[in-house]
């Protein structure tokens, strides 16, 4: 266990944000490493402590923390952060407590019921979102065809892979993510969508072209399928995760970009271009 | 000792050859990829016909197998003739293509990339594999580094004794793999990117570590004991029969690791360690890799950075170097369409750095950049617009990813 703290005070966490990043050797197979500089770097950014605590595989999990981050990974790695976070309960008990929880793609389905993984065993996960999972392929082959089914090809319902534009359920800024991932996600009456896909899959499930929803929300839990790192694509969402953690209102930040950044992959995803234009310095 | 070839693989490749010409004639490339298609969709019999009387060596990694080839071939050279596909055509046409261009050959050194491996080193009949390195690379559209591993392990588990395998020790994902295999040589390069393999290969538990080490305690299995290995200094190879200092005119420890690997390949099919030597040394531009370059009045230096492990190891390179770093960023089809393993390098690391920052996925870079606390200097889609950002005569070192890289040689290597 790593623990860094962002501050002057010591070591000591008293008034500091804990943040615990869970497996990061495990799961963080998609650059979801970055989601934890954005949260740290935007505390910092306003002067609050982030207390930092990185967990891998045989190590203890506190369950005292703020805001748990969990990102994505490969089958093999997916099962084993599940079984050691079954096996320890201490991200159950957090989020009992009130903790904010944070998955991305493979952690989203760790979060849920249950998942298929490409063998085609289920394997349990955390019960902490109204979720299950299950190979889109199997989804295709167990389910009715989907109602745009035309031809064959549609009864195969490929991998998600690409960019995805969503529309967030709480009215924040567009949601700009790459997915990539097997899996179809059903939520349950518990969990909310994150958001409503506007261009890409998102959860996968329903038909070859998804159900129309991205990601997940049941109380303080928040999941997508979307990597980018989505905090650094998606500040709004960085900031919805602190405000839940720190139970604080935040003040609007500035980062260098950024907009820029959102605006190109919007223009991409609507255009099909890329934006080419002049140079920019800054000074 | 050329073979004796059927009348359909001499259409095959009078065919192939003439698609190459008409793809170069239209500038659509050079042709090695669509002309080596041609001949074998004619004969897809050629690759194990041309191949039968060479002496094959196959290289494969995520990283360094261009370079690796490149030094083997160069010390095969010295022996006789070789074929080699040095423009990193990797897959079973641009091999096809190599060994078409030099059918007299005694040896061929080809790179192949790693989903590849199995289907040419079977269909090339390789006597030699040289297995180097897994990584991370293009998870869009690639595969999983634990899944490429298992394919690498049935090929390994199918050869029988004639063929040798030189593997490296240190990544436990090629380790496991090359296990395999009933004959096996070992060599220490190193292995500095160990993100993607935290866990055991065979077992799935995670691996424990020290700094030369590794272990599973769940199932035992370990790194491999080496006779061939880097020194920590990453400048000294040990050999069983001694250790040498290679004099590379190629930066970096990796290029170290890779000639202790290609030394290890070349000597057993019997060339000197002083001829291999001398020859790594003459290697100092690898399709463009290194090359130095002067643009409008800078010196620039090219460096490809396509995946996490090279990015970072290109950082390292570049690290005390007076020259403006400028950094290139695409996102096409032969790049990965993800850009999100820039996240995973460990830029952090030169906080306060200045650089410049361009190409296609520029402000997916800039912001990376930022957050990590390098001076961003500015953006631009044209790599070459930072020259104005250079002071006079300062130096450029350009990092771009693979299809930057190719469009900045094309530029500017004359």
């Amino acid at each position: 266990m790593t623990v860094l703290s962002g501050t002057s005070d010591g070591g000591s966490n008293g008034g500091a944000v804990t943040i615990v990043h869970l497996y990061p050797t495990l799961m963080g197979t998609y650059g979801d490493g970055g989601n934890i500089r954005i949260l740290v770097r935007r505390l910092a950014a306003r002067r609050m402590n982030a207390h930092l605590i990185t967990v891998g595989p045989g190590e203890p999990v506190p369950d005292s923390a703020d805001l748990y981050v969990l990102g994505g990974g490969e089958d093999r790695s997916q099962v084993a952060a599940s079984r050691e976070l079954r096996n320890s309960g201490a991200l159950n008990r957090a989020a009992a407590r009130g903790a904010t929880v944070f998955a991305v793609c493979a952690g989203l389905q760790v979060l849920g019921h249950d998942f298929e993984v490409s063998g085609g065993e289920t394997e349990p996960g955390l019960g902490l979102l109204d979720a299950t999972t299950r190979r889109r392929s199997r989804h295709a082959q167990g389910g009715a065809p989907p109602a745009n089914a035309r031809n064959r090809k549609d009864s195969v319902w490929p991998r998600a892979v690409g960019e995805v534009l969503a529309e967030p359920l709480d009215g924040s800024p567009l949601l700009t993510g790459y997915e990539n991932h097997g899996g179809g996600t059903v939520l349950g009456p518990a969990a909310a969508p994150l958001a409503r896909v506007i261009s890409g899959i998102g959860n996968g499930s329903g038909s070859a072209a998804g159900d129309g929803h991205e990601g997940a929300v049941q109380g303080r839990i928040l999941a997508t399928y979307l990597h980018g790192p989505v905090l650094a694509r998606n500040p709004a969402l960085a900031d919805r995760l602190l405000e839940l953690a720190t139970g604080s209102e935040l003040a609007p930040l500035e980062v260098a970009y950024v907009d820029q950044l959102r605006a190109e992959r919007e223009h991409y995803v609507k255009t099909g271009k890329l934006s080419a234009e002049s140079v920019h310095t800054r000074r | 000792m050329s073979a004796q070839l059927p009348l359909r693989s001499h259409l095959a490749i009078t065919a192939g050859r003439t698609a190459a010409a008409v793809s170069r004639a239209v500038g659509r490339g050079r042709g090695q990829v669509i002309g080596g298609r041609v001949m074998l969709k004619i004969d897809p019999s050629l690759l194990r016909r041309l191949a039968a009387p060479m002496r094959v060596t196959a290289v494969s990694a995520t990283n360094g197998k261009s370079t690796t080839t490149r030094m083997i071939a160069e010390a095969l050279r010295t022996a006789g003739s070789v074929a080699h596909n040095s423009t990193g055509a990797n897959m079973a046409a641009g091999v096809a293509t190599a060994l078409a261009t030099n059918r007299r050959a005694a040896f061929a050194a080809i790179e192949v990339d790693e989903a590849h491996l199995p289907a040419v080193a079977q269909s090339t009949g390789a006597s030699q594999l040289v297995l180097m390195n897994l990584s991370r690379d293009q998870l869009d559209r690639g595969s999983e580094v634990r899944m490429l591993a298992e394919r690498w392990h049935s090929m390994a588990a199918a050869l029988g004794p004639d063929v040798e395998v030189i593997a490296n020790a240190d990544d436990p994902m090629v380790a496991w793999a090359a296990s395999a295999a009933p004959n096996v040589t070992w060599v220490g390069c190193g292995q500095w990117w160990t993100e993607d393999s935290a866990l055991c290969p065979s077992c799935g538990a995670s691996l424990t570590r020290t700094a030369a080490n590794w272990a599973c305690q769940r199932c035992g299995l370990s790194r491999p004991e080496t006779a061939w290995f880097i020194l920590p200094d990453a400048a000294q190879i040990v050999t069983p029969s001694g250790t040498v200092r290679p004099q590379l005119a190629l930066p970096g420890r990796f290029n170290v690791a890779n000639a202790a690997i290609a030394l290890a390949a070349v000597t057993a099919r019997g060339v000197g360690t002083d001829s291999a030597l001398d020859a790594f040394g003459r290697v100092n531009d690898v399709d463009g890799r290194y090359v130095r370059a002067s643009v409008e009045g800078h010196e620039a230096r090219l460096l490809l950075g396509k995946n996490p492990a090279s990015w970072t190891e290109m950082m390292q390179l570049v690290a005390g170097s007076p020259a403006l770093l400028v950094t290139v960023l695409n996102a096409r089809g032969a790049d990965g369409r993800d850009p999100s393993w820039i996240w995973d390098v460990p830029f952090e690391d030169w906080a306060g750095r200045p650089c410049w920052v361009a190409g296609e996925r520029r402000f997916d870079l800039a912001v990376r950049l930022d957050t990590a606390g390098l001076e961003v200097l500015g953006v631009s889609l044209d790599p070459l617009a930072a020259t104005a950002e250079a002071a006079p005569g300062q130096g450029l070192d350009i990092v771009a990813n693979y299809t930057a890289f190719q469009e900045l040689r094309g530029q500017v290597v004359k």
